[in-house]
């Protein structure tokens, strides 16, 4: 049996040095931890399309600058699958990859797993989508990791937007519905409880359920039990059907509105008219687009023959920051594109301003969008300013 | 009260479908004493089959009247489900008869993530509902708020059940169903056509199983992952029921549609659903290891 | 196939030739010698950077697996019973491993050492799983193969039930925050010593004992085997190792949260198991080198990695039941009492010659 371990020893160590690679000169690799499968595979399919169409600009133009040489950037993609162990593990196998920096995860249950193995790996990383504040604070000190940045607002500002657009819309006795097992809907669920009872509305039913559940009748028969006359459910595009569809069937007459999760146009293709005239608070809305976001929009839509979600355009807005540290620091070192990273105070991209104040969270608006199932898109309602 | 009785109204819909699933495990271990862990996912294939004809005819035949392409869907279903299962039993598991029943248990895991994946990788991970094919209506009996397609759930689902207790009790090919599972041996001395048994028992399991997964269809998205966890749960039902005994199935079912509608209720949070689950479970086989109605088993030393 | 079999034939009657031309001193120290320049390879490559990151990780993974593998091929293989949560006790070891180096080192003061009490925190995850593997070890008293398969099932997902709704460790959204400990020295050193202490398990009267009760429980029982004891420590010992490994997982990935010890998860080690072969240290190594290594070249396939490895084991399952090396062992894990050519010895010197004299003295055999 020992040769056999010999042979197979052989055979490991040649292709020990066979697969060492080193980059080609030349070419920036930028890693993408996306859902392209699992529960929110649009999510990951629309920050991959947004990537790619970045990418392919900036290629096309002959390459981006960087130090007095021109670079091709090169795209390495992972699906993290929509599980949390899967990101951090597509987050090491990226780093082991050799990518100056990643972009994503989307949902904040992957980012902020991922965003711990960049920090401990330190490796830059952008997330397009993520709102939960976790993803940029270390756990064990408190304070902004060094290596992580968002291309978003977070939810302490979202979660109060939620919060006073319910009462404004005259709800007084508000309950929740949210996905415990997830970061992001507990994060911001938290926050819009918080917020509300400040407002002087307390909470009637705070209830919960676990991903991947498809039944919610105990929980929405609790919450009509208690009298709600407002049910908010930041939840993702692909439970938030369902659970509107059975609240109504047991006869909840109350409004609904929801967050930035919903914002995905296979919300109303899955609903049907349960979800019409629905509210939810979010990042962009295509109806007030600026030019640069219009000349965005039109690329995409020539592209992939549909408009770009929140994913998209904070995706490819994510990119665009990216680039421009990595340009400023004029070399191809993850240290000098960090600092530059965090050098940036301020970005116009296709989702608006971006302001940072020293930490990887961009001060920025929210708008609120109104579901219109007939016409089949969301249309703007109003803006909420921080 | 009236909450009270809107809950075991919805614990009766989910009951019904983990019911009909857990009567495929239970016929399949009484047969040939094997848990057939692809039966989850037998389940999740025939909620797309049901999916696909149901869009197809949705959109390609001429106006049928609903009760009719409901029907068409489900048979459907329960014909390509029973097909599969049999081609599954003849490919992977009848090679294993007389291997150790590890290597059949393992093959069953493996045929199961092998469909799920397949599913994945062909279809796509989007979430899907099947088609409108019976109108919603949604009325209230008795404050009590409930839709068609539940009542339709619930009663199709118990005749369905009577269907097969009558099949197992007062046919032919049901009473070789319940010798082969007394004996193996002596039965086919008896001229009994055994591989044509298995394969009917398969047949039957899984059109059960494709009945529930049209009905789940129509008010429950649909994904390839969704076998796993309503397998494992209608697994559970099977064996607190009594694994092999087709009544304790039945009853299984219910209980754990119970027990995941109440759980919420009773504790603060339905991530509690699974550790109370599996708890009964583990609880019962230490005290009743064969289960609420089966029967004690003796080894001859 | 014919001239493939002559050819390692002939490279095997090569080999034979070559190392028994060896002294005995350079044989006994072939062995030992490997294992402590593997040792020296596992902490000086990595530092000088000829293996790239990514295969270090690999090697990583396939280190943990190993000794997955192995523990529960010790009550799966030897002792014949039918354990299949196994990823219940790695989620134990990996929680506890994780909430010492987290909150219990620095609490203490010890934030600077952690590094060097990364053994302690595994050894006492590994305890800790160790302890659960009782609630496993009762039932197998009275229950055998399907009801103490799902016995072992229902205990896997009960443990990362209860893991799920402990919020203090973050529920089900996981936990993180532990340091980045593991490295390949150390993987190499857990799986160096779980190799050698279950060998030297196997090998001992407990070993033996768990092979009786895998032929035939009640007549083991009634050689005075001591059943109770025996699948007591061997269940124990193989969730301890599952801890350990969970430990190791849980400093390399730096993050766990329960899905990750699901059924899923126990599935992976038992097909590591069965390609490997039961039984078998050796195929416990290969079975889980193999897995590791396959998958990692087949992650092109993205999706359809996960259709071809199920239907790779249900081929294997179908044509190959007993694995890629079962119930065969290397030469160099066994005793020497048990060797084949131990054997084929005895049987020339002792068996043969009683067996010529009965033939050629029919009627007087002490001739």
């Amino acid at each position: 049996m020992k040769r056999l371990a010999l042979l197979l020893g052989l055979i490991v160590a040649l292709s020990l040095v066979v697969t060492s690679c080193a980059p080609k000169p030349g070419v920036i690799k930028i890693g993408v931890n996306a859902e392209l499968t699992g529960g929110i595979p649009v999510i990951g399919q629309s920050c991959k399309n947004a990537a790619e169409l970045f990418v392919e600009e900036v290629n096309k133009a002959g390459g981006t600058e960087v130090g007095g040489r021109k670079y091709t950037i090169q795209l390495l993609i992972e699906d993290n699958e929509d599980k949390a162990e899967s990101a951090a593990a597509a987050a090491l196998k990226l780093h082991t990859a050799g990518v100056l920096l990643m972009i994503g995860p989307n949902a904040s249950r992957n980012a902020i797993p991922a965003a711990e193995v960049a920090e401990t790996n330190k490796m830059p990383m952008i997330s397009p989508w993520s709102t939960n504040p976790k993803t940029t604070i270390d756990p064990k000190t408190g304070k902004p990791k060094k290596y992580v940045f968002r291309a978003c607002f977070i939810d302490d500002f979202q979660g109060v937007v939620a919060a006073k657009f319910g009462v404004e819309l005259g709800v007084k006795k508000p309950a929740v519905l949210f996905d415990v097992a997830s970061e992001y809907n507990k994060g911001i669920a938290e926050v819009f409880k918080k917020t509300v009872e400040e407002l002087g509305y307390p909470v009637v039913a705070y209830e919960t359920y676990t991903t991947g559940d498809k039944d919610f009748s105990a929980q929405l028969t609790k919450i009509i039990a208690a009298g709600a006359d407002g049910l908010f459910l930041p939840n993702y595009y692909s439970e938030v059907p369902l659970q509107v569809q059975q609240a109504r069937k047991l006869g909840f007459k109350g409004i609904i509105f929801g967050s930035d999760s919903w914002g995905n146009l296979e919300l109303i293709d899955l609903c049907g008219m349960d979800c019409d005239g629905l509210y939810f608070t979010t990042h962009y809305a295509p109806d007030i687009a600026t030019p640069q976001a219009q000349a965005f929009i039109k690329a995409y839509q020539a592209k992939y023959g549909k408009v770009p979600d929140d994913v998209a355009a904070l995706t490819y807005d994510a990119f665009g920051i990216a680039v421009t540290a990595i340009k400023q620091a004029g070399k191809i070192d993850r240290e000098a594109v960090v600092e530059a990273l965090r050098k940036i105070s301020r970005y116009e991209g296709v989702t608006g301003v971006l302001e940072y104040r020293g930490t990887g969270d961009p001060i920025k608006s929210a708008v609120v969008l109104k579901v219109d199932v007939p016409g089949k898109k969301f249309t703007y309602y109003t803006t909420a300013k921080p | 009260m009236q909450t009270f009785f809107q809950q075991i109204l919805n614990a009766l819909q989910l009951g019904s479908v983990y019911a009909l699933i857990a009567l495929g495990y239970s016929m399949v271990y009484g047969i040939i004493t094997l848990i057939n862990f692809a039966h989850g996912d037998i389940f999740m294939v025939s909620t797309y089959v049901a999916f696909f004809v149901g869009s197809a005819l949705m959109a390609y035949a001429f106006k049928l009247p609903g009760l009719i392409t409901f029907l068409l869907t489900m048979l459907a279903s329960m014909f390509f489900t029973a097909f599969l299962a049999v081609m599954i039993e003849r490919f992977a598991y009848r090679p294993l008869r007389k291997a150790p029943r590890v290597s059949a248990v393992i093959t069953a895991l493996g045929v199961g993530l092998f469909l799920e994946n397949f599913t994945l990788a062909t279809i796509g991970p989007h979430p899907r509902f099947l088609p409108p094919i019976i109108p919603v209506h949604r009325f209230t009996i008795f404050g009590i708020a409930t839709s068609n397609i539940q009542l339709i759930i619930i009663f199709v689902s118990a005749i369905v059940m009577f269907l097969l207790d009558t099949i197992v009790r007062r046919t032919m090919v049901g009473m070789a169903m319940r010798a082969i599972s007394w004996d193996k041996f002596t039965v086919p001395l008896m001229g009994v056509p055994m591989d044509r048994i298995i394969s009917i028992t398969f047949a039957l399991g899984a059109s059960i199983a494709a009945v529930g997964g049209t009905l789940y269809g129509f008010v429950y998205t649909i994904d390839p992952y969704m076998g796993i966890r309503i397998g494992w749960w209608a697994f559970i039902s099977a064996v607190i029921g009594g694994i092999g005994n087709i009544r304790g199935a039945m009853l299984g079912g219910y209980l754990l549609g119970l027990v995941e509608i109440f759980t919420p209720v009773i504790l603060p949070s339905s991530t509690y659903r699974d550790f109370v689950a599996f708890s009964l479970l583990l609880l019962l086989l230490i005290f009743r290891p064969y289960g609420l109605l089966g029967r004690p088993v003796t080894m001859k030393v | 196939m014919g001239k493939v079999k002559s050819l390692i034939s002939a490279f095997k009657e090569r080999w034979d030739a070559f190392y028994s031309s060896w002294p005995e001193p350079v044989k006994r120290a072939a062995v030992p010698g490997l294992v402590a320049f593997f040792f020296l390879a596992s902490i000086f490559f990595p530092a000088w950077g000829i293996i790239n990151l990514y295969w270090q990780q690999v090697l990583i993974y396939v280190g943990i697996n190993i000794i997955l593998t192995l523990s529960l091929n010790l009550v799966n293989g030897y002792m014949g019973e039918f354990s299949v949560g196994h990823a219940g006790f790695m989620a134990v070891g990996a929680y506890v491993s994780s909430i010492l180096t987290v909150w219990v080192f620095p609490k203490l003061g010890l934030s600077q050492y952690t590094p060097y009490l990364f053994p302690l925190a595994l050894i006492i995850g590994g305890l800790a799983a160790g302890l659960t593997g009782l609630v496993v070890a009762f039932p197998s008293f009275r229950t055998r193969g399907d009801y103490l398969a799902i016995v072992t099932l229902s205990w896997n997902m009960i443990v990362k039930s209860v893991l799920e709704n402990i919020e203090a460790i973050g529920g089900p959204r996981g936990f993180m925050g532990m340091p980045k400990l593991t490295s390949l020295a150390w993987v190499y050193v857990w799986v160096v010593i779980t190799i050698w202490l279950i060998r030297n398990l196997v090998y001992s009267n407990y070993g033996r004992g768990a092979l009786s009760i895998r032929e035939d429980e009640i007549a083991a029982s009634l050689v005075s085997v001591d059943t109770r004891t025996v699948k007591i420590v061997t269940f124990m010992i193989a969730s301890f190792f599952a801890g350990i490994a969970g430990g190791l997982y849980a400093h390399v990935l730096v993050f766990i949260n329960p899905k990750a010890f699901s059924i899923l998860k126990s599935t992976d080690i038992l097909v590591m198991v069965y390609l490997g072969g039961i039984g078998s240290i050796g195929g416990s190594i290969l079975g889980a080198t193999v897995y590791t290594v396959l998958l990692e070249l087949l992650r092109p396939l993205q999706v359809w990695r996960w259709v071809i490895g199920p239907l790779l084991l249900v081929f294997l399952m179908i044509f190959r039941p007993h694995g890629i090396m079962g119930m065969r062992e290397w030469k160099f894990l066994m005793p020497p009492e048990e060797r084949p050519e131990s054997w084929r010895k005895e049987r020339e010197l002792f068996v043969l010659p009683k067996l010529a004299s009965a033939k050629a003295n029919p009627l007087n055999p002490e001739k």
